[in-house]
């Protein structure tokens, strides 16, 4: 772990003065990611300004009827916060999949944006990695793959994004609020994350000094039809190898509006309107789930080890859709796939 | 026994437990010393080569760095393997030597040590150094060796080969029609014992050292540092009162002990090191080993043929081994075996002893596949291991010493309601889930070590029992003090243990299962030659009301010797402490274990484990909703802590069946999972309702009649949950863990 | 400035109150709480198993709150009320969970049984978990390698109904023999 300099902001003007000015600074919140990728020396900032004191730890209604989460909000606090318990459980029960309780109490909505891909090459700083170390190389294309992308990979970079969290907000179509040396700007859900191109370093379109100050959802819907599904290598406290957020609005007997996004496959949270859109309209039923299941991993690729992810997304998008249909959310408590 | 409730045999909570729970057990890197320093290594990136330089400017200059110790500027070390060979758990071959030359013989391997006056500045110093090399390219995957496999190694020591053939086992497959021939694999795992690997060494001055380190057995580390380093003996002083979790891990003394004591002598200073979690993946695992085993039977299944054969893994430096292939030899009667065991190199760290090594790779594999063969035979699986169920020891031509194994079937079988099962595979479900159920067998040696022991009692009445053993969780402490207490008739608050400290008598490591039985009857044989002592004080004291009685003739009891036809005759432990003369009366023993019945007789552990999985039909997700492990283990000391050892063991089946794998990128020779977030052990949510059974064994191997506990509940806990997988689902994965993509 | 070559920042004063004590000390801002704890104020009760967050054996209260130690700054966490296994009781008073842990023999090396109580005491006062189910789920950030898992949940699960039902006597450790 290298050393490095800390500071704590007062005010938010403060903080992005301070890390925008300085190329090695880094914000630091929960820091359940940063510090264990510093210990590893994955991540070396030289200087660290602590946002923890930071008023952005309110959740609030906003004029639209959804509600604005501060980025500092910790995770445990958003997921059991009666609103959210109440209005968006898809949420709720997204962040409860990720991670352990300890881990949840500490880290914020922020951070949870932030987190770094669990790719293990990235994490060893004694190899390649083109994400880690633009241009050189990526091992985990023709190494140990099956945690690793299924859709939207690149030839630099095969890493996917850890989240669950993230997952839900994708499917619940959020807004980003960000805050940076050239003022205040709103990012959607979708043009947050980005897909790894030739620039794998760049996990997201936030500029050096740009601050996630809260996360906007929309006025809620979908009721109890949703579900969080996620699947992994043991029950409990490990990243999804795939998960599903989905919510139904159902017309009568045949679905309205569908929302699915998927999680483990990705460098972002993936998420393919045309194949939500390919459900209006339908009863919901295996064909039609199925149906959506192909558009949206419609160009997937395997690379080797992780070749099973298509048909496990496949099968575990039906049964997401099905759970949410019929309003039969998975319990994160609960080991049965209902 | 004189006591009316003895301690041994019951539930008696752990007396180490208030330490543990209020967080004052102290472990190996919790310790301290004025003017202590820190130390970090810094390990390889490449598998295969040698270091061409290093390059330390940017760390010696980094704050508060002390020294920074490299191949090129150590101090001296021996040049001849046999220093190092004083290791009571070593294996043939060279053992590896930390930062002694610029050869790399496995990712990982340390390179250098940074000494610093905090573990932040050590650590930042540590990540400054950097290394360039000639690198080869390596070979981490043991079939790619397996051509290169050979069979001419050096036994090791305490490792059986395996037996000659008898009979015609190939001829015998050839004309069989029932029959069936299928390879294994268990992924490579790691102990990862929760608590990192840890040395502290005290400079106590003038050259005396007292070293705090993670290890089975303090005589180990002690006897190897002062043979490499050249240290005199009697100024070195090893402890290890509590081990946070080893499963064999440290057995062996790691690179820890040797760098951080060196460092200590070299700077006249206290050293602590403490090893990251990710350099615990670069020493000792449990072998990828390349097995196959072919079975024949006649239609009523009666076995006619067992062939097995494994490569297993080890390291280019030494030729690790393990009793893989023995068992199948040994656990069902059969006329025609064919055993097989060969070894394979390759550039990793070498393999070490984790948890029922050998056992828990070969017994799977055969356990699987005597599963296959119950479906070829349309048998119920337990039929067919009864109906080859070996009543003595082929291997060695030998009787058992005690084998309730039938009991062990029957009272599992019933608990778990086997008789119930549908045998079709698919047959079982619960909505979107098929239930599996599956059983095997599993069977350990019953091992001893000669072994020392001392009682001590003071004149206020308290004993205290030791010996230089190591309670590694399995409840040493406890079975120690409950043994002392029954021996005195004694309270036993009234009792201490004490154990991992070379100043107490002579121990080996423990591993193996043989601690209670080696341990256990040491303090035994100690305590009856301290009531030896004390009756021999008693006799002595003025009108003596026991002048002429002998061991036999007096009981031990209430904090008095009485005499067994006149309680009104007695002498107190305080008058008879004080008739000694002493403050204390000692008395130091050694167990020796029975030669000449072991020469006689075949002594074992068994189990019989039954395992119900739920499997989610399409996603493949895998649910262990219940386990019954039926134990024929001899006596049982303490029913709590033996209990909880086979649960212990029971989840790490789990997690051989379903969840662990060390996996190596092949052409970086390098573990790409070395933490605990991608090498998934089972966690709370994996593990659900798990059955302890013990069966009542006679077993006379020993006083105590004890035959250890530390290996057997995981032999056949994989297999088991394995064959329940194929019930549930109709899908054989012979390639552990089942992970959900190998069920889709 | 070139990352690597970076010198020494200087060393920060903090104020931390751990179990009801001040403690002020320098420390280097790299200083995890874990350290800080066990390697300063020689408070060893918190374990450090993995230091990566991934076992939960430096579990700690901070404001009441279960965290992993290992992943906090020592620097940030500066006025903050911080409960070690040290301050939930000792060996003569010791809290329910920990009674409990000993008659249910929920542990075997001990090592991750800091965490493993820390981590209940803060569930506990969550107050999300009502019954093993959720006991399971909501304690698997705490690994134990010695597989103890099903005694944890009994002992966890009795003072969680004892909780409830106040009533009920708390489990004691005389409760075993």
């Amino acid at each position: 772990m290298m050393n490095f300099s800390y500071t704590r902001a007062t005010t938010v003007g403060d903080a992005i003065e301070a890390v925008a000015g300085d190329p090695h600074a880094r914000f630091i919140a929960g820091g359940t990611n940063l510090v264990d990728l510093m210990k590893y020396d994955v991540e070396r900032p030289g200087r660290l300004v602590d946002i923890t004191r930071l008023p952005l730890k309110d959740i609030e209604d906003t004029a639209e009827g959804g509600l604005k989460i501060g980025a500092l909000v910790p995770n445990s606090d958003l997921a059991y916060d009666t609103r959210i318990e109440r209005d968006y459980p898809l949420l709720a029960s997204a962040i409860l999949a990720g991670a352990s309780a300890q881990l949840r109490n500490a880290a914020t909505t922020g951070g949870n944006l932030l987190q770094r891909t669990r790719c293990y090459y990235f994490y060893d700083a004694g190899v390649p990695c083109n994400k880690r170390e633009p241009g050189s190389g990526c091992p985990a294309k023709t190494g140990v793959n099956r945690i690793h992308a299924i859709l939207g990979a690149s030839d630099s970079c095969i890493a996917t994004h850890p989240s669950d969290m993230c997952v839900a907000l994708a499917a619940l179509g959020a807004t980003v609020h960000v805050e940076g040396p050239d003022g205040a700007r709103t990012i959607s859900f979708e043009d947050f994350h980005r897909l790894p191109g030739d620039s794998p370093e760049k996990d997201n379109t936030l500029a050096h000094g740009e601050m996630v100050t809260a996360v906007e959802l929309p006025a809620p819907r979908f009721g109890k039809k949703h579900t969080y599904l996620k699947l992994r290598d043991r029950l409990s406290y490990a990243f999804a190898l795939v998960s599903v957020a989905a919510a139904v609005e159902l017309d009568g007997d045949v679905v309205g509006e569908a929302r699915i996004a998927l999680g483990g496959v990705a460098h972002k949270p993936w998420r393919v309107p045309e194949a939500e859109a390919l459900l209006k309209g339908k009863l919901p039923s295996s064909s039609a789930f199925e149906e959506a299941a192909d558009r949206l991993l419609k160009g997937a690729a395997g690379h080797g080890e992780n070749d099973f992810k298509i048909e496990l997304a496949r099968r575990a998008v039906v049964r997401a859709l099905f759970q949410a249909a019929a309003g039969t959310p998975q319990v994160q408590s609960s080991k049965i796939v209902n | 026994m004189s006591n009316v409730h003895p301690y041994v045999g019951r539930a008696h909570p752990r007396v180490d437990g208030a330490l543990k729970v209020t967080g004052r057990a102290k472990y190996a890197a919790e310790f301290f010393a004025d003017g202590m320093v820190y130390a970090a290594a810094v390990p390889a990136t490449i598998a295969k080569g040698r270091i061409v330089s290093i390059d330390l400017s940017a760390a010696k200059s980094a704050p508060g760095v002390i020294d920074i110790l490299t191949h090129e500027n150590r101090p001296e070390l021996p040049d001849s393997d046999e220093p190092y060979l004083n290791d009571m758990v070593a294996v043939p071959g060279s053992p590896f030597r930390a930062l002694y030359n610029d050869r790399i013989l496995y990712s990982g391997q340390p390179i250098a040590l940074v000494v610093a006056d905090t573990h932040e500045n050590a650590r930042h110093a540590a990540s400054l150094v950097t290394a360039t090399y000639e690198a080869e390219t390596p070979t981490v995957d043991v079939a790619e060796a397996r051509h290169e496999a050979y069979d001419t190694f050096e036994p090791r020591d305490g490792i059986p080969p395996p037996p000659p053939p008898r009979g015609d086992a190939e001829a015998t497959f050839k004309g069989a029609d029932i029959k069936l021939s299928e390879s294994y694999r268990v992924a490579p795992e790691h102990h990862n014992p929760m608590e990192l690997m840890a040395t502290t060494v005290i400079w106590e001055g003038d050259g005396a050292l007292t070293i705090h380190t993670k290890t089975q057995g303090v005589n180990n580390p002690k006897n190897y540092i002062c043979a490499v380093l050249g240290l005199d003996p009697g100024k070195v002083r090893v402890t290890s009162p509590f081990v946070g979790g080893a499963f064999g891990m440290v057995l062996r003394p790691q690179y820890d002990l040797l760098v951080a004591t060196m460092t200590a002598i070299k700077l006249e200073r206290s050293v602590r090191l403490v090893l990251t979690r990710g350099q615990m993946y670069t020493m000792g695992w449990r072998p990828d080993t390349l097995q196959t085993v072919a079975l024949s039977a006649k239609e009523d299944g009666e076995l006619t043929s067992i062939s097995h054969h494994a490569i297993q893994a080890t390291s280019q430096f030494e030729d690790y081994q393990e009793p893989t292939v023995n068992w199948s030899g040994l656990i069902y009667d059969c006329p025609n075996v064919s055993l097989k065991y060969e070894l394979a190199k390759i550039d990793v760290s070498t393999p070490s002893d984790m948890r029922a090594p050998g056992a828990a790779l070969g017994v799977c594999a055969l356990e699987i596949a005597m599963d296959e063969l119950s479906y070829r035979l349309g048998m119920d699986p337990l039929e067919l291991r009864l109906k080859n169920y070996a009543e003595k020891d082929q291997n060695d031509d030998k009787p058992f010493s005690s084998k309730e194994l039938k009991a062990a079937y029957a009272q599992g079988a019933e608990q778990f309601g086997w008789k119930d099962r549908d045998s079709r595979p698919r047959s079982m479900r619960d909505g979107k889930e098929l239930i599996g159920q599956g059983m095997a067998t599993g069977c350990w040696e019953a091992m001893m070590q000669p072994h020392g022991g001392r009682a001590t009692l003071s004149a206020e009445g308290k004993l205290e029992v030791a010996c230089g053993t190591a309670d590694i969780g399995t409840g040493t402490y406890t079975i120690l003090a409950q043994i002392g207490a029954d021996a005195l008739g004694l309270d036993i608050d009234d009792v201490t243990a004490r154990v991992g400290d070379t100043s107490l008598p002579m121990a080996p490591p423990e591993g193996g299962s043989w601690g209670a039985a080696s341990a256990g009857n040491a303090v035994r044989v100690a305590c009856t030659a301290l009531k030896e002592e004390l009756l021999k004080a008693a006799r002595g004291l003025h009108d003596s009301p026991l002048a002429n009685a002998s061991l036999e003739h007096v009981s031990f009891a209430n904090g008095k010797i009485s005499l067994v036809s006149d309680d009104e005759k007695f002498v107190t432990f305080g008058d008879a402490v004080r008739g000694s003369g002493s403050a204390d009366v000692t008395a130091e023993a050694m167990f020796e274990p029975d030669e000449d019945f072991a020469g006689k007789y075949a002594s074992y552990t068994h189990s019989a484990v039954f395992a119900e999985v739920r499997v989610d039909e399409q996603l493949g997700v895998v649910r262990v909703t219940r386990i019954v492990s039926a134990i024929a283990a001899g006596k049982i000391l303490n029913l709590a802590t033996a209990r909880s050892q086979i649960l212990g063991g029971v989840v790490m089946g789990i997690g051989m069946a379903l969840h662990e794998e060390t996996m190596w990128d092949k052409a970086l020779g390098r573990v790409v999972n070395a933490n605990l977030g991608e090498y998934h052990m089972p966690a709370h949510a994996d593990v659900q309702n798990i059955d302890v059974i013990f069966v009542e064994e006679d077993d006379k191997a020993n006083p105590l009649g004890v035959k250890g506990l530390g290996e057997i509940g995981i032999v056949g806990a994989a297999a088991a949950i394995a064959n329940a997988v194929f019930h549930a689902t109709g899908k054989r994965v012979r390639d552990l863990p089942i992970t959900i993509d190998k069920l889709l | 400035m070139p990352q690597d070559a970076r010198s020494a920042p200087e060393p920060v004063a903090v104020t931390l109150s751990v179990n009801g004590e001040t403690h002020s000390v320098e420390i280097p801002p790299s200083a995890t709480l874990l350290d800080v704890l066990r390697e300063r104020l020689h408070l060893t009760g918190s374990k450090k198993g993995c230091d990566q967050g991934q076992c939960g054996a430096c579990t700690v209260l901070i404001d009441g709150r279960r965290v992993n130690s290992c992943l906090q700054l020592a620097v940030m966490n500066d006025g903050r009320e911080i409960t070690t296994i040290e301050g939930i009781g000792t060996p003569e008073h010791l809290h329910p969970l920990q009674a409990a842990f000993v008659t249910h023999d929920a542990f075997q090396c001990g090592y991750c049984t800091p965490g493993q109580i820390c981590s209940a005491v803060g569930m506990l006062d969550e107050g999300h978990a009502h019954g093993p189910e959720e006991i399971r789920e909501l304690m698997s950030g705490n690994l134990c390698r010695c597989g103890a898992y099903t005694n944890i949940v009994e002992a966890i699960e009795e003072v969680r109904r004892a909780r409830e039902a106040p009533t009920l006597k708390a489990p004691t450790l005389e409760a075993a023999e």
